[in-house]
């Protein structure tokens, strides 16, 4: 086992520093910030100035062997736009985005899991049809449309919920949140309706099939034969049962949403890390892109590794086979 | 020749058993037609600048403007007619969709298929790539593609390529990987053919039914995804508004109730989409052979 996490470490170890360089050259080697940073006035003593003081006359290497040891040291650069700190500028946007992302995952993970037991349990009756037919849409109807009709009958028609914003925050723990409040909730949940739906489409399939396949077995016949009600069959055995494969998307699909909340902010003016990195995008500011895609990488290669090791844990023919 | 079937025709006769499939498939073929034929059927030329009149820009549907005729659908900022527009964007969006589609599955299953044949190292590495790209969504991929490489056609075609091969370089890895140890290989192995002609004769013909599943999933995917990057404003120049750019330039009026400039261009793009999917599911189920009666 210690052979098969040691090797894991090193694996992920080689796929950021992959990831670094790539994410590196491919932002650095395309477009010039120089035009973005220096008005097309400044004097020519002050444009060499400003690009010595940015390093942007140093050879494309030496720039990245920089910008690794300064990395090293949790040092991700200043803004060219904002001219703070980057970290410091993403971790300010990143509450935001949590907040976004937890609710949304959460909300299609109990909702999916509900609607996807009914379908699989009576899986000829109208309603679940009617499931099945959301959840199609769920995965074909793209996820900025998703979130224009939302608005547009929510917002605009029916005038029930604001079309976008934070809305009014509350500060806990330093940090502040919008679901704490009446008015930050009546914000947050289109936005999160919208994130949500593509998951719980999933959650429905991935409920429903595994639903489908566990009532066949010889558990359900004899826990049926042994006279236990079938709102205990369903509650106790079956969840139990369909659980795993749920719990896995659950947390593969946390880092997925953070990814698709990039549109999802950016139709609702959510001020979080998509809408920073979209906005970033937009003004080329390459210090902002840089860390958003290397923490993402980061974060990615995170959980893969915790469900590879996860796996190892619960499974010993991957641990035999890895090592 | 024989009375025998030939496999097309009884895919066929299989695919019209399922109704709803075939009537997508009907839309599907409708609107390739509708968008391909679009210069001749539509009254104006959106793209053409001196068509456009401000007089015209944000009429409601059903407004004769200075050009004299109906506009079915509306007009949008700049005064185009919207149906116009539509038919034009659709074009846009087919031709992307299958441009991106046909590489990604050009490049994917030769990744796949190499690695499958040849295995030991080149193996190892390939595939490594893949599933390390895998595990990142596409459309963060496609994203920071699409902001490096900067807009226009080709650029968006390489970052929906760069994003989707991953998907058929492992679908083509999985069926190659099984028909490889299968015995008909090893006899065209010992015979004096070269190796390429083995994995791509022989070999490829046999992984194809997987692929051709993943490739009209995706082509919708990536019909689905230029709309993304188009409404964020990363995907093609504002001269010829694609599907997504449509919508994304009626999203300001939207809120003053001047809804028709992103919604039927937004009904357009769903409609494809829905049935791109239902053809491909339909396929994907004929394929399958747990499903088999």
């Amino acid at each position: 086992m210690l052979g098969f996490v040691i090797q894991r470490l090193l694996q992920a170890a080689v796929v950021m520093a992959v990831m670094s360089a790539v994410v590196f050259v491919g932002v650095y080697a395309i477009g010039n910030p120089i035009e973005i940073i220096i008005p097309p006035e400044a004097t020519q003593e002050i444009r060499e100035a400003t690009i010595k003081r940015f390093g942007l006359d140093l050879p494309l290497w030496e720039q990245y062997f920089i910008f690794v040891t300064n990395l090293l040291q949790g040092d991700f650069g200043r803004s060219f736009i904002y001219n703070v700190p980057v970290l410091e500028l993403i971790a300010g946007r990143l509450p935001a985005t949590l907040e976004l992302v937890l609710i949304s995952v959460i909300t299609a993970t109990l909702l999916g899991v509900a609607l996807g037991v009914y379908a699989g349990y009576r899986p000829d009756s109208w309603i679940a049809r009617g499931i099945m037919a959301v959840s199609v849409l769920g995965f074909s109807v793209p996820s900025f449309w998703v979130g224009l009709i939302l608005i547009l009958t929510f917002a605009v028609n029916l005038g029930w919920l604001p079309a976008g914003g934070r809305g009014e925050v509350v500060s806990l723990f330093g940090i502040e949140w919008s679901f704490l409040t009446p008015d930050g909730l009546s914000h947050i949940l289109l936005p999160a309706l919208n994130l949500a739906f593509f998951k719980l489409a999933m959650m429905i399939r991935l409920a429903r099939a595994g639903t489908r396949e566990i009532m066949l077995t010889d558990t359900i016949k004899f826990a049926r034969a042994a006279g236990i009600s079938e709102r205990q069959i369903l509650s106790q055995h079956l969840l139990k049962l369909i659980s795993i494969p749920i719990i896995t998307v659950f947390g593969l699909e946390l880092g997925s949403t953070l990814a698709f909340a990039v549109v999802t902010e950016t139709i609702f003016s959510w001020p979080g890390v998509g809408k920073l990195i979209i906005d970033s995008i937009t003004v080329l500011d390459r210090p902002v892109m840089v860390a958003y895609l290397i923490l993402t990488a980061l974060l990615f290669v995170l959980i893969n590794l915790s469900v590879d090791l996860v796996f190892a844990l619960i499974d010993p023919r991957i641990r035999a086979r890895g090592a | 020749m024989s009375g025998q079937q030939s496999p097309l025709r009884r895919f066929w006769s299989e695919f019209q058993e399922n109704r709803l499939a075939v009537l997508a498939l009907v839309v599907v073929v409708i609107m390739a037609l509708l968008a391909f034929f679009a210069p001749y059927l539509v009254p104006q030329n959106p793209y053409d600048l001196e068509n456009l009149s401000l007089l015209d820009a944000r009429r409601p549907p059903g407004f004769i403007g200075t050009g004299g005729y109906n506009h079915l659908l509306g007009t949008d900022p700049q005064g185009r007619d919207l149906l116009s527009a539509i038919l034009y964007g659709l074009r846009i969006s087919i031709l992307i969709g299958l441009a991106a589609g046909v590489v990604a599955l050009a490049l994917g299953t030769s990744v796949g298929i190499t690695a499958a044949y040849v295995g030991g190292r080149l193996e190892t590495i390939l595939m490594r790539i893949v599933d390390l790209q895998l595990s990142f969504p596409a459309i963060l991929l496609a994203l920071v593609l699409v902001a490096l490489l900067g807009q226009g056609k080709g650029q968006l075609i390489t970052a929906l390529v760069a994003a989707q091969y991953a998907y058929f370089a492992r679908t083509a890895y999985g069926a190659a990987k099984g028909e490889r140890r299968k015995d008909y290989i090893e006899a065209a192995l010992a015979t004096p053919l070269p190796g390429r002609q083995v994995a791509f004769r022989h070999l490829l013909p046999n992984c194809l039914p997987p692929l051709i599943v993943v490739a009209t999933v995706q082509i919708a995917n990536a019909i689905s995804l230029e709309a993304t990057l188009s409404f964020l404003g990363l995907g093609l120049p504002v001269t010829e508004p694609s599907l997504g750019m449509l919508i994304s330039n009626g999203f300001p009026y939207m809120m003053s109730g001047r809804y028709w400039i992103s919604v039927y261009p937004g009904i357009a793009l769903i409609i494809l989409i829905v049935a791109i999917n239902m053809v491909g599911d339909q396929i994907r189920d004929q394929f399958n052979p747990r499903l088999r009666k």
